[in-house]
This record gives structure tokens, C-alpha cells and sequence, in this order.
């Protein structure tokens, strides 16, 4: 496993890094009371990556996840995206939420996807019409094409989302714990999905997760990162073998994991007091 | 089909039922008046519940009443429309900056509590007798409750669904126009209402202190006259035409708009 210091590739390519993240720092607040919520966090993702940050609540994975996003200003170091600085949000890198309120009330399943489309994606009426169709029924949702969200379950919502943010081809997607608050088959139906909709699209995602085997099922790669500020703790590589639940390199990789964060937790609380 | 036939007579069916249990309570209360006026016997201070349904009868027959509240609805349509388009530049420039926002609270929290009558005096002064001072004090007894309501839309929408329509890229304009304001609607459309009754308000008050002219006076008016000529059936007449106007308003307009949008959309119960 590597440490914080120096940047960090998935992959080593020769190709320049779709994404990539240089001794990144995000603080709250400023002066004396501010909080470090992430601290020199660095990381490279090649084009097909799936980087799931994995840690416990407080260690600013969501945070990264939204200074990526353009929805947080980054306070030390840089965040590059096809070797540009990235700016204020935009439809090249989608975002799913894990709140069910991200989907417009007032426009039907198939008018969200379709409306993200035309203003995301400066796309004319009938073609965007037809893309949305086709994504809506991607993710299972044909015969709901024209409900307004409300009447959808929490899982649907997420689909509608998740649906919205594939149709546009974004560079990169950005998943904030899509399925926390889903209940726990609803849960493990949309990750197989996704799973499958990644590799038949090949897309390259940044998602974020407390959940352990969510990270190892759903990933290519896990980023560890122990809290209180947000450092960078461990990299590991998900083998394609230790994807399918219930197999031995599933389990394994899952305690290894767990191990490691607990081990992170207990060790940096002890410098705490001793230092 | 089958299906179609069982539940498309649902919903009359219950709005039907609410309609007659409002019915019944709005007959016993008319049957009360018309008891206690019969008992009362004096029409100079209470007319009978049949007597002000007779002179409301005559005056529409009559074609006074019916020029009277369109002379006050003309006036009002008129106020409405200036504080609206007020209230939708001030609160868009809210939604867009820090200094617009500022100015909004700052501007409310001085002129809201302000009775748009209490500004008649000056409006007299800036614009003389006439339709101008009435318009004048409705346009500010209709911008700050509406400012007020869309602001507070605005703010509380949810920070998921900002940052769902900010990931778009939109232009700002497009983001007031296609994500904020509908997202606001339900309160909005809560304070077009409560506009609504404060600049009814405004201008009855207004008519019974100077009335447009004493020609083409409003409904106002009409009530004022009719109270100095000792007609007070007139008087009840009057007072219920603005009732019925209120209620009209309130279920086709405002109802209607709330069921086509924010209840279809889930944002309101």
C-alpha cells in the first residue's frame, strides 16, 4: 500500500491522467476556527478507473468529491481534468447524490433526463427525446417514463439520477454514496447494475462510500482515507476475480480493508495522545 | 377500460361531498342572519339576510354593481401586475447576488410592516386624486409580501436539487428561470395569494377614504355612498360582492394553479 506522500496512479500508463488530484487540501471555515477536511490528497485515474473513496464519516470523502465537481473551492493544490484546472460545475462531470431530491419535481422522468440533455448537452429537442428514452430504459424504467418523481420509489429516483448522469457522457462521474439510504436488497440490485453499466460503457467514476463491500464490489480501485483531517491512507486494486460477492478474494479483500481502517483509526489516535 | 369506469367518477364524487357539507354550514349561517335581522327589525342597522341577497340581485340588474367592481378589479389587475413585475426584479436580483440580497431584507424588513393606507397621504401628494395613488399603494401592498415569499422559496430550496441544476452549467439567468423559480413555486404561489388579499385589501380602504372620482367610483365607493344615503342593504350588497369576488378568484385561480403545478408535481400536498 503506498502512503500520503508523492502522487499516486491507478495505472501506470503512458497516456496523460483523465483526472488527476495534486497534494489536494479543502478547509472549512477560516482563520483560527477553520477545519482541514481533506490534507494533501493526491491521485491519478486513467480513462475505464473506478475510484471508490472509502472511509469513515468525517474524513472528507464527500468533500473531495464535491471540490472535483467544481461545487467546492480547493484550498491548496490542484484538481486536473484532462490537464485543465477544473471550474465551476458542469455537465463533464455528472454528479448522483445519495439524496432522493436531486431529480426536478416539476418534470416528468423522462422530461429530467431529456432536459439535462438539451441544456447539458446542446442537443435539439428529438434527439435528446430519443437519448433519455433510451437511458430510462437502460436502467429499467420504461413504463415510468412519464411520472413525475414524487410518485417513484427511493431506488427509482436513483436510477432516474443515474440514468441523467450516463446519458450525458461525462468525462467522469461522481457518486456520493448513490445508495446510503436505499434499503439493503434495493442496495445490492442497483450496485450489480451499475457495475454493469460501467463496464458495458467503459465509464471512469470517482464514487464515494462508507460501506466496505459496496467499495470492493463497484470499484477497480479503493482510496482509503482516515478522518480528522482527510488523509490519504491506503490504495488498493480490486482484482476482477474479488468482484463477485460470496467469493473467498471478496471476503478477504473486504477484512484486509477493514482491517486497515480500523487499524488507521486506532493508531492515529494514539499519536494524537502521545504527540 | 373497465378500470376507467369504476375511477374516473371518484374524484367529482368527493368534491361533490365537501362542496355540500360547505353548502349546509353557509345556509345555516345565512338562516341565522336572516333570524337574528328579523328579530333585530331594524334595517338602517342590520338588512336581512333576503333583503342584501335582493339589493345584491338589483344591483347587478341593474348593471351598477357589475361597473362598480370592474372599475375596482381594473385598478387592481393594474396594481397586482406593477407589484409583481417589482417583486420578480427585486427577488431576481436577490437570487443573483449578495448586494441584491441585502437590499431585499433590508427593504422588507422596513416597508412589509408599513399599511399600504398609511402611504395614501403621500401618494395624494406625488400623484393627486385618481387611479395613479390607488395603483401606487397597491403596488406596495402587493410587492413585499411576494418579494418576501419567492425570496424565502429561494432559500429554501434544497441544497441537493442546487447543486443537481448547478452541475448542468447553466447561464445564471437560466438558472433563476428554469431551476429556482420552479423549485419555489409552491411559496411563491403562496405569496401571489396572500398578495392577492392584501391588494383587495388595500384598495377598498383606499376607495372609502376618496374613491376614484365620484363618477366612476369602485366598489369602495359604493359601499361609502350607500352608507351616507342610509342604504345599507346596498351597504351588505357591497361587502358581499367582495366576498364572492375573493372566493372566485381564490378557487379558480389560485386552486386551479396550485392543482395543475405544485400538487401535480408532489412540491405541495
Amino acid at each position: 500500500m503506498n502512503t500520503t506522500t508523492g502522487a499516486v496512479a491507478l495505472r501506470i500508463t503512458d497516456t496523460e491522467p483523465l483526472l488527476s488530484l495534486e497534494n489536494v487540501t479543502l478547509r472549512y471555515g477560516q482563520g483560527p476556527t477553520a477545519v482541514t477536511a481533506v490534507e494533501g490528497v493526491s491521485v491519478h485515474l486513467t480513462a475505464g478507473d473506478r475510484l471508490v473513496l472509502l472511509g469513515p464519516s468525517g474524513c472528507g470523502k464527500s468533500s473531495l468529491l464535491r471540490a472535483v465537481g467544481g461545487f467546492q473551492p480547493v484550498d491548496a493544490g490542484t484538481i486536473r481534468l484532462r490537464g485543465s484546472p477544473v471550474g465551476k460545475p458542469g455537465p463533464d462531470r455528472m454528479a448522483v447524490f445519495q439524496e432522493f431530491d436531486q431529480l426536478l419535481p416539476w418534470r416528468t422522468v423522462l422530461g429530467n433526463v431529456r432536459y439535462a440533455l438539451q441544456r447539458g448537452r446542446g442537443l435539439d429537442r428529438a434527439t435528446a427525446d430519443a437519448r433519455a428514452r433510451d437511458w430510462i430504459g437502460r436502467v429499467g424504467l420504461a413504463r415510468v417514463m412519464d411520472a413525475h418523481p414524487h410518485t417513484l420509489s427511493g431506488g427509482m429516483k436513483q436510477r432516474v439520477a443515474i440514468a441523467r448522469a450516463f446519458a450525458l457522457e461525462p468525462d467522469l462521474l461522481l457518486m456520493d454514496e448513490p445508495f446510503a439510504a436505499l434499503d439493503a436488497l434495493t442496495r445490492r440490485q442497483m450496485q450489480d447494475e451499475l457495475l454493469s453499466l460501467c463496464e458495458q460503457t467503459g465509464a471512469t467514476v470517482l464514487f464515494v462510500t462508507h460501506a466496505i463491500d459496496e467499495a470492493v464490489r463497484v470499484g477497480t480501485h479503493v482510496l482509503t482515507l482516515s478522518p480528522h483531517p482527510g488523509r490519504m491512507k491506503g490504495l488498493a486494486a480490486i482484482p476482477p476475480a474479488a468482484r463477485q460477492r460470496g467469493t473467498a478474494a471478496f471476503a478477504q479483500l473486504e477484512a484486509a480493508l477493514q482491517a486497515g481502517l480500523l487499524g488507521e483509526d486506532n493508531s492515529a489516535a494514539e499519536e494524537r495522545r502521545h504527540g | 377500460m373497465a378500470d376507467a369506469t369504476i375511477t374516473l367518477p371518484a374524484t367529482p364524487r368527493r368534491l361533490h361531498l365537501a362542496g355540500w357539507r360547505k353548502g349546509v354550514l353557509l345556509l345555516i349561517l345565512a338562516a341565522v342572519w336572516e333570524g337574528y335581522a328579523r328579530h333585530l327589525d331594524n334595517a338602517l342597522l342590520l338588512p336581512t339576510f333576503s333583503a342584501t341577497v335582493a339589493a345584491l340581485v338589483q344591483g347587478f340588474a341593474s348593471g351598477e354593481l357589475v361597473a362598480r367592481t370592474a372599475t375596482s378589479l381594473q385598478l387592481l389587475v393594474t396594481g397586482y401586475a406593477c407589484g409583481l413585475v417589482a417583486a420578480a426584479a427585486l427577488t431576481a436580483f436577490a437570487a443573483l447576488s449578495r448586494w441584491g440580497a441585502e437590499l431585499l431584507e433590508l427593504l422588507t424588513a422596513m416597508l412589509n410592516p408599513l399599511p399600504a393606507v398609511a402611504l395614501l397621504p403621500i401618494a395624494l401628494l406625488w400623484f393627486g386624486i385618481g387611479a395613479p395613488s390607488l395603483v401606487f399603494v397597491i403596488t406596495h401592498a402587493v410587492l413585499w409580501p411576494v418579494a418576501l415569499a419567492s425570496y424565502a422559496g429561494f432559500r429554501a430550496m434544497p441544497r441537493t436539487l442546487r447543486m443537481a441544476g448547478r452541475n448542468l452549467g447553466l447561464s445564471p439567468l437560466r438558472f433563476v428561470a428554469e431551476i429556482l423559480i420552479p423549485a419555489a413555486l409552491p411559496q411563491i404561489l403562496a405569496g401571489l395569494r396572500l398578495g392577492w388579499a392584501f391588494a383587495w385589501r388595500t384598495l377598498i380602504a383606499a376607495e372609502l377614504v376618496f374613491g376614484v372620482s365620484a363618477r366612476s367610483g369602485g366598489i369602495g365607493w359604493f359601499i361609502y355612498t350607500n352608507r351616507a344615503q342610509l342604504e345599507t342593504a346596498n351597504v351588505f350588497a357591497g361587502l358581499l360582492t367582495i366576498i364572492l369576488v375573493g372566493l372566485i378568484v381564490e378557487t379558480l385561480l389560485f386552486r386551479s394553479a396550485a392543482r395543475a403545478t405544485v400538487q401535480r408535481w408532489g412540491q405541495e400536498q
